[in-house]
Formats: structure tokens, C-alpha cells, sequence
């Protein structure tokens, strides 16, 4: 099976080529940090998690997000999802193994991590979010190895298979919901003390995660001989759309509260994010592009004539992808730190090698995944010739 | 087996970078690297802690309970079976005798290739 | 009307502690949940170790740091100038940052300006204990919140937990910015969080807390030290007879550092 991601076009290992520099340069500086500690990044006394941690949070929904090809598939035969639906546990596999590596990169003592497991804490959201990822990636790794291999074979999945598949359904929305309890659970943090965040999370997960996997469905498409099939991305496009605007939706509603009520430590972290505080307004132009795009993006792909046509529809699902990442990616976690717990207004923006060593994970991530799809539409080829 | 051949050449290879020392170091006379001589504490300065084979083999794990016991459960002293009581501190005990960690700890530790984190924050010198 | 309600909380909460341990596990600790109702001085008879600050008697020495000072050089606190990368266990600021929920536009300049001395709280309910996911934060019997540094991963998840930034991290090798390195006290290395330990090794010893025995050479006797489960105590006595603040009364932490302005 694996041979398969040894032969491959000149396109191909150009693509294994990038990431392979990425990853390098990435690895270079993270041997620097791993060095001189964490003084190399932007982080700060006042703005103690950022650009990893971010990127933690907003991978966690995209790996939560293979649970809206799953649970139509499995649970009501939503035939059309048949051919991507290993490409989604695929990319589950590879944004969960980002995670991981996101929040060792984050650590101060990266040779303790183990430390978690030798003394385990029920008390701490962190335990349980290192317990929920560990699982969700055996998981997406069992399932999509023995359902796949099924496949290629040519035989019907074994019946032990399906309750584990059912059991990832809900245990894709506990990653999400434990990350979000992370930030919910602190009462030294006003901005993220808030019952919506997980739903809210979960929202702007099934917004940008099948977004991306669109995007992803459309470059195979044009790059190699895969078609995913119209009525799959298709129905993926609608997905893109409820949930966002269910996101949008609990963004108005967080908003109303903080700024209706008038509480000081609930507004000033609007007021930070989109007006600025004091001249501080390194996030104000971000979070308006965010938001902006993201409007539009809902906007544009509303019109199911506009998604009929692929290439709106991926302009429109890169601008759903775009204005996620930053809202939940860098207004989430940077925005409840200013003001601080004692109000002061440090700012935060992450340095180059922070956004290298950030790019070097990413650059694994899809290593892994270019790998994993490399197999899979090798192997259908194969059944198909 | 496919490629037979190769397979089992390529694990013969493997098998013998991995024990390369060891054959180095047989051809160069057998004997490996000469056992560390270390600088003991003058008799005056009194009994170790611990039985001094007991210690070589787990002075290790002594360090790892005292770590424990004191910082997490506030268990300062000791009382030893001879009857001396001393104070649980690799700075001020163990160093009050062993004065100079590179002709003692160290010797040791990098004749077993082993870096210990002890002294990343804790003071090599005894005083104070 | 006042224990009735307590009753109430108390019975509420140890329903939730029941449902919570029925549903998740030990999701949050119901031991956590229970501990979070009384409100009530701990039970048990053993020690509660507390500080109390009079700001007024603190802000007469004006730049005065022989508490901070003494605490650093103890324990061996890195002096670091970068705001962003500063470490500290003891230090000053102005009551209009401490106090946000209690003054207000009339509160007069020199008491929004005064300065306030600022550590760790050693809260009976910490949420930095709490969130740690290797118990190397952990409150210890007698009431100080300890730090283990040897277990530290450095996820800094007690830094974002604690509500009264009372935490540092080290983002580097804080040796080199350490005047005199005092071999009795370890300093820390890059990667593990720090903060006041209400000076555990000096309380195993008898001694008072180091910022509280400067305090009171200097002469200025602002700090105050003690066992609050002490009826007798001189700290229990001021702090039952004065309006003594604590800091984000409201989060529930309730605090061991008592303040009167």
C-alpha cells in the first residue's frame, strides 16, 4: 500500500520537495528555540500562548470536521461521500498529528512531556485534551485502515468496525468541545469565559474544515485523475454554508452580550480586536478582514448558482478558510490576553522563527497528508484499471 | 520473499553499523575506555550518606526521592541509621563533601555518557 | 438569611459534585467543587498561612524595596528590564491596577496612585493549581501554592490560569541576569514557571517570610504574618476587626493575602 507514495510525477515530488524544505527550515529554527527557549518568539509575559497555540486550536476543528463526511456516510448512507470519506479521516489524521506537534513546540520543557502521563490529572482540561487527540488519531488511523484496506480488497468492512466508526462520531465533537474548555473554564480570562465557545468553535470548525476540503477535493481534481463527484462537493458546499452562518450568528451573540451589557472586562477585548486600545491596534485591521471576508464569503456561496461553479466555489471556501484562521487562529487567543489580568496593554505578533518553526509543522502535516492521498488515489486507480 | 537477497544484506548492514563501536573498540585491544578514577572526600570529612557501593550503583535514585519528598511534601532532614541527622541538599550536603563535581560527578557521567539536569539550576559550589 | 443561603450553595454544589462525578469522572474534582462552596475558614486545625498588607503604612516609604529585594536576592529572582521577559516574585503597583473593581472616577489621586505590593495569593481555591496537567503547581498543606519546578513542562497554562498575573515564565536562561547567585536557594532554568512560594524553606525553619522580615527591619511594618486558623493570631485580629480586601473577591479564589487601604 504505502509503495504507492514511493512513484510519483515530476509534480509530485516538487510538491514532497517544498514541504521537505519547509520542514527543514522549520526544524533548523526549532533547534534554535529548543536551544535558547522561547525568548525567540514574540510571546510575552502578558500574551503567554500565541502563534502555536492558535494554530492548535484552529487545527482541532479541522480534525473534528472529518466527523461531517462520517456521520452522513455511515450513519445515513449518504452514498455520494463514499469516495472522500477516507480523504477526510486523512486529513483528520494529518491536522491532529499538527496538533500535537503544535503544542510541543509551545513547551518550555519539550523533554517532559511525558510528565502528563506519568502523573495524570483528571482536574486539568489539558490532560483530558492530550487524552481526547491521542485517541481521535487512533481512531481516524483504525478506522481508515481497515475500512480502506477493505476496499482495496475488494470485500465488505469487518462488522467490528462500525461501532468504533460511531464512536468517533461523537468523540470528533469531544476534541473540539475540550479544546474549547480550555479557554471557557478560566475565570481569570473574561473574554474567553463564555458557554458559546465550544458551540461556536464547533461552528467555525464545520465552516473551514470541509472548506478546506473542498479546496483539497478541487486541486486532485485538476491535478491528478480524482474527481470527487459534483454531488459530493456539492453538499460539502452547503455544509460550508450553515455552519457558517451559525458561526457568524454566535459571533453577533457573543458580541451583543459583551457590548450591550457595557462590562468593562468583557468589552475592552472587543474593543481591543476592532477598534484598537490606548493606540494599540495591531489586530484591529486583521479582525476587520476577517470578518469582512467572511460576510462576503457567506454572501457569495448562498447562491447555490455561485457554487455550481467550482471555481467560485473555491474562491469563496479559500475566503471562509482565510477568515477563520485569523478570527479563531489569532483574535481568539491574542484577544483575551489584552488587556491583561492587571489591565495592561501588551501587544503581541509572532517573530519569523516562530512563523517558520509554525510553517515546518504545517509543512509535516502535509507531507503526511500528500503521502496518505498519494495511497489512496493510487489504490483506486489500481481497483478502477 | 521478494528480493531475498537484498533484504537480508541490507539488515546484515544495519546490524553491523548499529555494533560498530563495539568492534572498534575490540580491534583497537578489548579493553574499552579505562574506568574513571574519581577524587574521594578526605576520610576527615566523615561517612557518606549511603554505603558507598550502595550509592554508586543508586545515588541516583536517593536524589530523585529527596527531589520528591522535599519540594512536594516538605521532608527537609533525615535522620540516618547511624544516628546523624542531616539536611536533604545536593548543594549543601552532597557538595559539602564532594566539593569538586567535575572530579567526582562528572568523571563518572561522562565516562557513562549520562548528562543529568541537576546542575542546569542547582548551584555546583556549596556555601552560603 | 445568611447561613441559609450557604446551606443552599452548600447542598448545590455537592449535587453537582455528584452529577459531575456520575457523568465525567472526576471531571473537575469533587473535591475541587466541594471546596469552592464553604467559604468558611478551613476546617481541621491545621495551619492557613497568610499575609496582610497595610498600603497606607507601605506607601509612607515611598520607593522603598527592601521587600523586594530581600525576596530576590533569596531566591535567587533574575533581574530582567524587559517588560515582556521579566520574572518576579515580589513587586509594586499602582491601586487603580490592583483594585480596578474598587475605585471609581471621584477615588482620589493619591489613592488610585498609590502603590500596592504585589505577590502570589496562595488562594485556598487556585486556579493555577487547577489547570496544571502535571501537578507540578500544588497547594500545600499549611496553605502556600507551591511550585515544583523539577515537573514544570512549561505549558504555561497556570500563567493564563492565574487571575492575578502573579506567575512568570522564563523565556531564557535566567542565570546570567542574576547578580549573586546564593548557593542555598536553586535557582530555575529556562522553560519552568516561577513565582512566591511564601518562603516554604524558611517557614520549615522557623523563620518568618524573607519580604515580611525586611519589612519589618526597614521599620516601616507594613507586612503582616500569619496563621489565619489562629484565633488568637495578630493577623486574624486585624483582619476580622478591618475592612481587609482581598483581590477578585468575586472569582471565588479567595485569597491569602489580605489588603487595607
Amino acid at each position: 500500500m504505502l509503495e504507492k507514495a514511493l512513484k510519483g510525477s515530476g509534480k509530485y515530488w516538487g510538491l514532497m520537495c517544498f514541504l521537505a524544505l519547509l520542514i527543514g527550515v522549520g526544524l533548523g529554527c526549532y533547534l534554535w528555540q529548543f536551544r535558547v527557549g522561547l525568548q525567540i518568539t514574540g510571546l510575552s509575559r502578558d500574551v503567554p500562548w500565541g502563534f502555536y497555540i492558535s494554530q492548535f486550536t484552529f487545527l482541532v476543528g479541522v480534525a473534528a470536521s472529518a466527523v461531517i463526511l462520517v456521520l452522513p456516510y455511515y450513519l445515513h448512507d449518504f452514498k455520494a461521500f463514499g469516495r472522500i470519506v477516507v480523504l477526510g479521516e486523512f486529513l483528520a489524521i494529518s491536522a491532529v498529528i499538527m496538533c500535537m506537534l503544535f503544542v510541543f513546540v509551545d513547551m518550555g520543557q519539550p523533554m517532559r512531556v511525558l510528565n502528563v502521563m506519568l502523573h495524570p490529572t483528571p482536574q486539568s482540561v489539558m490532560f483530558w485534551d492530550v487524552m481526547v487527540l491521542s485517541g481521535y488519531l487512533l481512531l481516524n488511523v483504525v478506522i481508515s485502515r481497515v475500512t480502506f484496506g477493505a476496499e482495496v480488497r475488494g470485500v465488505a468492512p469487518p462488522a467490528w468496525i462500525k461501532p468504533i466508526i460511531v464512536l468517533s462520531i461523537p468523540w470528533a465533537v469531544s476534541i473540539h468541545t475540550v479544546t474549547a474548555f480550555l479557554y471557557s473554564g478560566l475565570g481569570a480570562r473574561p473574554f474567553w469565559l463564555t458557554a458559546i465557545l465550544a458551540p461556536r468553535f464547533l461552528a467555525s470548525a464545520f465552516a473551514s474544515g470541509p472548506s478546506l476540503l473542498i479546496l483539497l477535493c478541487l486541486l486532485l481534481k485538476r491535478f491528478t485523475r480524482f474527481d470527487a463527484g459534483s454531488k459530493a462537493i456539492q453538499k460539502l458546499g452547503v455544509i460550508v454554508v450553515y455552519a457558517l452562518l451559525v458561526n457568524i450568528f454566535f459571533v453577533g451573540v457573543e458580541l451583543f452580550t459583551a457590548l450591550y451589557s457595557d462590562i468593562p472586562e468583557h468589552k475592552h477585548h472587543f474593543q481591543y480586536l476592532f477598534l484598537g486600545l490606548e493606540g494599540k491596534t495591531t489586530m484591529v485591521p486583521w479582525m476587520w478582514f476577517s470578518q469582512i471576508v467572511g460576510l462576503l464569503a457567506v454572501l457569495f456561496l448562498l447562491n447555490p448558482k455561485v457554487r455550481e461553479n467550482e471555481r467560485f466555489l473555491a474562491l469563496g471556501c479559500l475566503g471562509v478558510v482565510v477568515a477563520i484562521w485569523i478570527e479563531k487562529g489569532l483574535g481568539m487567543v491574542v484577544g483575551g490576553f489584552v488587556p491583561s489580568t492587571q489591565g495592561s496593554l501588551m501587544e503581541y505578533w509572532p517573530t519569523a522563527p516562530e512563523v517558520a518553526i509554525g510553517l515546518g509543522v504545517y509543512g509535516i502535516g502535509f507531507l503526511v497528508l500528500t503521502v496518505l492521498y498519494k495511497v489512496a488515489l493510487g489504490e483506486r486507480e489500481l481497483e478502477e484499471a | 520473499m521478494y528480493d531475498g537477497g537484498k533484504v537480508v544484506l541490507g539488515l546484515a548492514l544495519f546490524a553491523a553499523l548499529c555494533t560498530s563501536p563495539m568492534w572498534v573498540s575490540a580491534a583497537r585491544g578489548g579493553g574499552g575506555a579505562e574506568a574513571p578514577e574519581l577524587e574521594l572526600p578526605p576520610p576527615a570529612s566523615g561517612k557518606c550518606v549511603r554505603d558507598g557501593a550502595w550509592m554508586r550503583n543508586s545515588h541516583m535514585e536517593l536524589l530523585n526521592s529527596w527531589r520528591d519528598e522535599v519540594v512536594r511534601e516538605g521532608i527537609r532532614r533525615e535522620r540516618l541509621a547511624d544516628g546523624r541527622e542531616i539536611e536533604r541538599s545536593l548543594t549543601q550536603t552532597c557538595l559539602g563533601c564532594h566539593t569538586d563535581k567535575t572530579q567526582f560527578c562528572d568523571r563518572c557521567h561522562d565516562y557513562v555518557g549520562v548528562k543529568p539536569f541537576c546542575f542546569d539550576c542547582h548551584v555546583d559550589k556549596a556555601g552560603g | 438569611m445568611a447561613s441559609g443561603r450557604r446551606e443552599f450553595l452548600k447542598t448545590a454544589a455537592g449535587a453537582a459534585a455528584l452529577g459531575l462525578g456520575a457523568g465525567a469522572g472526576s471531571f473537575l474534582g469533587a473535591q475541587a467543587l466541594a471546596r469552592s462552596s464553604a467559604g468558611q475558614p478551613a476546617a481541621g486545625g491545621g495551619k492557613r498561612y497568610a499575609l496582610a498588607v497595610d498600603t497606607k503604612k507601605c506607601a509612607e516609604r515611598e520607593g522603598c524595596r527592601a521587600c523586594i529585594d530581600a525576596c530576590h536576592v533569596t531566591h535567587n529572582v533574575p533581574r530582567i528590564e524587559n517588560r515582556e521577559e521579566e520574572v518576579k516574585w515580589v513587586w509594586k503597583e499602582e491601586v487603580q491596577w490592583v483594585f480596578q473593581d474598587r475605585v471609581h472616577e471621584y477615588s482620589g489621586e493619591e489613592l488610585r496612585r498609590r502603590p500596592v505590593l504585589l505577590l502570589c495569593n496562595h488562594c485556598d481555591n487556585p486556579p493555577c493549581v487547577r489547570v496544571c496537567p502535571t501537578q507540578a503547581t500544588f497547594k500545600s498543606a499549611d496553605g502556600p501554592v507551591m511550585m515544583d519546578p523539577h515537573r514544570c513542562i512549561g505549558c504555561r497554562y497556570c500563567v493564563v490560569g492565574c487571575p492575578y498575573g502573579a506567575r512568570s515564565f522564563n523565556w531564557k536562561d535566567p542565570k546570567p541576569y542574576i547578580e549573586h547567585v546564593d548557593p542555598a536557594y536553586p535557582p530555575r532554568a529556562r522553560g519552568v514557571v516561577e513565582k512566591c512560594t511564601m518562603c516554604s524553606e524558611r517557614l520549615a525553619r522557623g523563620l518568618e517570610p524573607a519580604c515580611v522580615e525586611a519589612c519589618t527591619r526597614s521599620g516601616a511594618g507594613a507586612l503582616l504574618f500569619g496563621d489565619m486558623n489562629e484565633p488568637e493570631s495578630e493577623i486574624r485580629k486585624r483582619v476580622e476587626s478591618s475592612l481587609a480586601l482581598r483581590r477578585k473577591e468575586h472569582l471565588g479564589t479567595r485569597p491569602q493575602v489580605y489588603y487595607t487601604l
